[in-house]
């Protein structure tokens, strides 16, 4: 990595703050990377939020590794951890990736909290699972695992297999004390007992409660039926998926992934093998990309129904949901009939699709296509605009564009202020570009609008779906490559050199090129990326999933304060989340 | 001999109100069905129709658990509050001339006092479960009963002053000419609207609110005692039903057909209206709720007996 490597972004950043020493990096995935010393990192964060002309204003992830077992990429300056933050510019649409090196005897860095405060969950996040601690942290507490828990799960010195761990037992004394330990203490949640004159109520919403939508708590303090603070708790979802990442073959981490999002099925596979496919240079051919993006359109609709339903249900309106289950019932139908399988098909593979589509599969699509738009129009009079649900939503749960930002929503949430970032637009990928759609935005910003951002996002998927079926291309579904799985069979029986490769990436699985790869997609329910970094091995050395729904979820106070717990219902309602992507 | 007939009477009254009240579970479950596209409980008996017998055995054998933290006398008290009231009201309803157990000259005011009573389950429920959420419930089911019985008692007196009586027979012999929905069509809608908030059904179930509140001031109750709520809840829609029918649709009045019969039909299309409600409607907020009785309902239920007394005195009619 030498000085030669100098991007205009660099130049424009060493006159913004002289005396900056950034050493650039090259990642597969071709975003700006640079090693700052921990020194450094604050004022540098600083002058890229708030000195430049186009600031950085979005923090998109922030993350860590454990570099202590890695093998491969000896030129980078590290040490035992690495801290990786994404950064991204909405003015420049540009990202930048700032990398600093810890060491195993001072694990620490200062906070960026008071830079981006989204930084706050995700350094939470780093400090729980890696052990790193933050300097001038509001609140560093454990995130995911239980505030008992022994030890930082990610740290490559942790258990991934319950069978490297000491047998679990449970002895009363113990149990008394993780008893305890769930108790509720309004200080530790840096809570305010009571305020001058009055009690307040604390009400437990969670992780058992009918709009939580999955397993999530949230402790309210209440004055009468309005809310004073609200904290949310997240951590009850928590499968370790990243860990996983790290045992599985590159292979067999795709049904995790389905996982994660677990409303928009092969649609999670997309950004994981995007970016397994940048490390391994696949090129994906055009039939494969075009079935991409239709299977990826039919889980955003069949995930917005499920919002749509679910949203209507949670103001109190009883029906909807179940006429949006016929229609979920009918696409799944199509989806079974094309993939095997209904909610978590597992269907895409390194470099394609498992298999072609099968024959009709048109006619399936555009029988369903045809009698949607009907019931859409349906749909819309019993919800959108209907009176009670206007009352319950406009208005309700309101932020601007620049709160958006502050807070790391993206997708539907940000379009819904009146900004028209779709990453399908701005940065298309998969061959979105060919595709003629529009990004619907709303100008509100609250609960009715976002909900109304979703319907029409799904009548510009339907258009998607449409397009891919009139122009799906002929050709193979699956790339020619030796990295693909499962591997390319046809002249296996011929010659030996195609049968070893054969042989070992049937029973290895592939063995993807050292290197380090983000790829991301406008999911379902807003921007989620996977971030590989890969030692040249069966499996990853490090698996990141940036999902959508954990920022948004850090949000809730901010819309909370204020709210009657019926708003707060709306407003959960309206953010679209499953907690399976919020923890992973 | 008398006290034998009135005996009769009642039995046959209870013995046909509960079953009622349990095959209107099956009917709403059905009817919902049909209405959002699925078919509802269709496998015990000939189109499932003892589905809620199956239930009632269930939640029959069930535990009958009382939380350690509930206030216990309160907590068993207020499910049998809650249905014996609204049964109480059912001694004044008149089905057909020929049936009446207790054609009293207070007949009206007996059955506000009724139906104020019920909200007493509710709030004894909400506040003796010693839950949160239950109490949430309780205080709305206050704040909302207080609201609503004001202007369902204000809105039921143009028919009182129309029919210059409050004996319900009598109100149902005035209605010869024409029925009160048609001059009395406010209070009509008044008085339904306030109906639903009293029994707490959808858009009206703030107390309940399931989305909001779990299962709001009944979220500990299970069993028996959690059947006796719901049993009270089908009762208070049938109830409803059959006080609108006899103010304002001529109760047994109607050509052709026996009096019983034109009153169970009226009933009956009053209660799937109800349902068709809870298919349809979204709740509003608890404070706009609340801003909607005070704000509107109130001042309309006034205007109305107003307008009402005003034209009676004018016009002598």
């Amino acid at each position: 990595m030498s000085s030669a490597v100098t991007s205009p972004l660099h130049e424009e950043l060493g006159a913004a703050y002289p005396g900056l020493n950034l050493l650039p990096e090259t990642c597969a995935d071709g975003i700006d990377t640079f090693w700052v010393a921990r020194a450094q990192l604050l004022p540098l964060a600083e002058a890229l939020r708030f000195h430049l002309k186009k600031p950085f204003t979005f923090l998109y992830d922030l993350t860590a590794i454990d570099e202590t077992r890695r093998e491969f990429g000896f030129k980078q300056p590290r040490q035992d951890y690495t801290l990786v933050y994404l950064l991204r510019s909405y003015g420049r649409n540009h990202d930048i990736r700032l990398k600093v090196a810890l060491r195993e005897s001072d694990k620490q860095a200062p906070t960026v909290c008071s830079v981006w405060p989204n930084a706050n969950w995700y350094e939470r996040e780093v400090w729980d699972l890696f052990g790193i601690h933050f300097q001038g942290h509001p609140c560093l507490r454990r995130i995911m695992m239980p505030t008992t828990w022994q030890g930082h799960p990610l740290c490559k010195s942790h258990p991934a297999r319950a069978t490297e761990m000491g047998q679990y037992s449970l002895p009363d004394d113990i149990r008394d004390f993780e008893q305890e330990a769930l108790r509720f203490d309004p200080k530790a949640w840096g809570l305010e007992p009571s305020g001058r004159d009055e009690e307040f109520m604390w009400l437990n919403l969670g992780p058992n409660h009918p709009s939580v939508h999955g397993v999530f708590r949230i402790m309210l303090q209440l004055e009468g039926e309005q809310i004073v603070e609200a904290i949310p708790d997240i951590g009850y979802h928590h499968r370790g998926a990243e860990k996983m990442g790290e045992r599985q073959s590159w292979h067999s981490y795709i049904p995790y992934t389905d996982r994660i999002d677990y409303l928009g099925g092969v649609m999670n596979n997309l950004p994981y093998l995007m970016a397994v496919e940048k490390l391994a240079g696949i090129q994906v051919p055009e039939r494969a990309r075009v079935i991409r993006v239709m299977m990826c359109e039919i889980f955003r609709i069949l995930s917005h129904l499920l919002f749509y339903g679910t949203f209507a249900q949670d103001i109190g309106a009883l029906s909807p949901i179940f006429y949006m289950f016929v229609d979920r019932e009918k696409l799944f139908g199509i989806v079974e009939a094309i993939t095997g399988a209904r909610m978590h098909p597992s269907w895409f593979r390194i470099g394609g699709v498992t298999s072609d589509l099968p024959q009709g599969w048109d006619k399936l699509i555009l029988t369903w296509l045809d009698e949607m738009p009907k019931r859409l129009h349906d749909y819309d009079k019993m919800v959108m605009d209907n009176a009670l649900v206007k009352q319950r939503t406009v208005g309700v749960g309101r932020y601007d564009t620049a709160t958006a930002i502050e807070w790391g929503v993206t997708g539907p949430g940000l379009r819904a202020t009146g900004f028209d970032w779709d990453l399908r637009k701005k940065r298309p990928y998969s061959g979105y570009e060919n595709f003629d759609f529009e990004v619907p935005v709303a100008q509100g910003g609250d609960s009715y609008d976002r909900c109304k951002v979703r319907v029409e996002e799904i009548r510009q998927s339907m258009r998607i779906i449409r397009q891919c079926v009139k122009n799906m291309p002929s050709g193979p579904y699956k790339a020619e490559h030796a990295l693909t799985t499962p591997p390319v069979k046809d002249r296996t029986m011929q010659d030996i050199d195609t049968l070893i490769p054969h042989f070992l990436g049937v029973s290895w699985g592939p063995v993807i090129p050292p290197g380090e790869a983000m790829a991301e997609v406008e999911a379902t329910k807003g921007s989620n990326a996977y971030y590989l970094v890969s030692d040249g091995s069966t499996c990853s050395y490090r698996t990141h999933i940036r999902t959508p729904s954990f920022p948004h979820l850090q949000m809730i106070p901010v819309m909370a304060r204020g709210q009657m717990i019926s708003d707060l219902i709306a407003t959960l309602g309206s953010i679209d989340f499953v907690m399976a992507d919020v923890d992973r | 001999m008398v006290e034998m007939e009135l005996l009769f009477k009642i039995s046959v009254l209870v013995l046909t109100l509960l079953p009622t009240a349990a095959l209107l579970v099956w009917l709403e479950r059905r009817l919902l069905g049909f209405w959002q596209e699925r078919y509802g409980p269709n496998r015990v008996g000939p189109f499932g129709i003892l589905q809620s017998l199956a239930d009632l055995i269930k939640i029959l054998f069930k535990h009958d658990w009382i939380p350690p933290f509930a206030d216990k006398p309160l907590f068993v008290l207020a499910p049998l509050i809650g249905a014996l009231a609204v049964m109480m009201s059912f001694v004044v309803v008149p089905l057909s001339p020929g049936w009446m157990i207790s054609d009293s000259h207070i007949g009206l005011l007996f059955f506000l006092a009724m139906t104020s009573l019920a909200v007493y389950a509710v709030l004894l429920a909400g506040w003796s479960s010693n839950n949160k959420y239950a109490l949430l419930g309780g205080m709305r089911a206050a704040a909302q009963t207080i609201c609503y019985e004001v202007f369902m008692g204000i809105a039921l007196l143009g028919v009182v002053i129309l029919a210059g009586s409050f004996r319900l027979s009598d109100i149902v012999e005035a209605q010869q000419e024409w029925w009160f929905v048609i001059p009395q069509f406010v209070g009509f809608a008044i008085f339904m609207i306030a109906g639903i908030a009293e029994s707490h059904r959808l858009p009206f179930d703030l107390p309940e609110a399931e989305t909001e509140l779990t299962g709001g001031f009944h979220t500990e109750y299970s069993g028996i005692k959690f059947a006796l709520f719901f049993l009270g809840e089908y009762l208070g829609i049938m109830l409803i039903s059959m006080m609108t029918t006899t103010l304002f649709l001529g109760g047994w009045l109607g050509p052709w057909l026996p009096p019983l019969v034109w009153f169970l039909l009226k009933t009956f299309v009053l209660i799937c209206f109800f349902i068709l409600l809870r298919a349809s409607l979204p709740r509003p907020r608890y404070d706009q709720l609340l801003a909607f009785g005070w704000k509107w309902m109130l001042p309309l239920a006034l205007v109305n007996l107003l307008v009402t007394a005003a034209l009676k005195l004018s016009g002598g009619t």
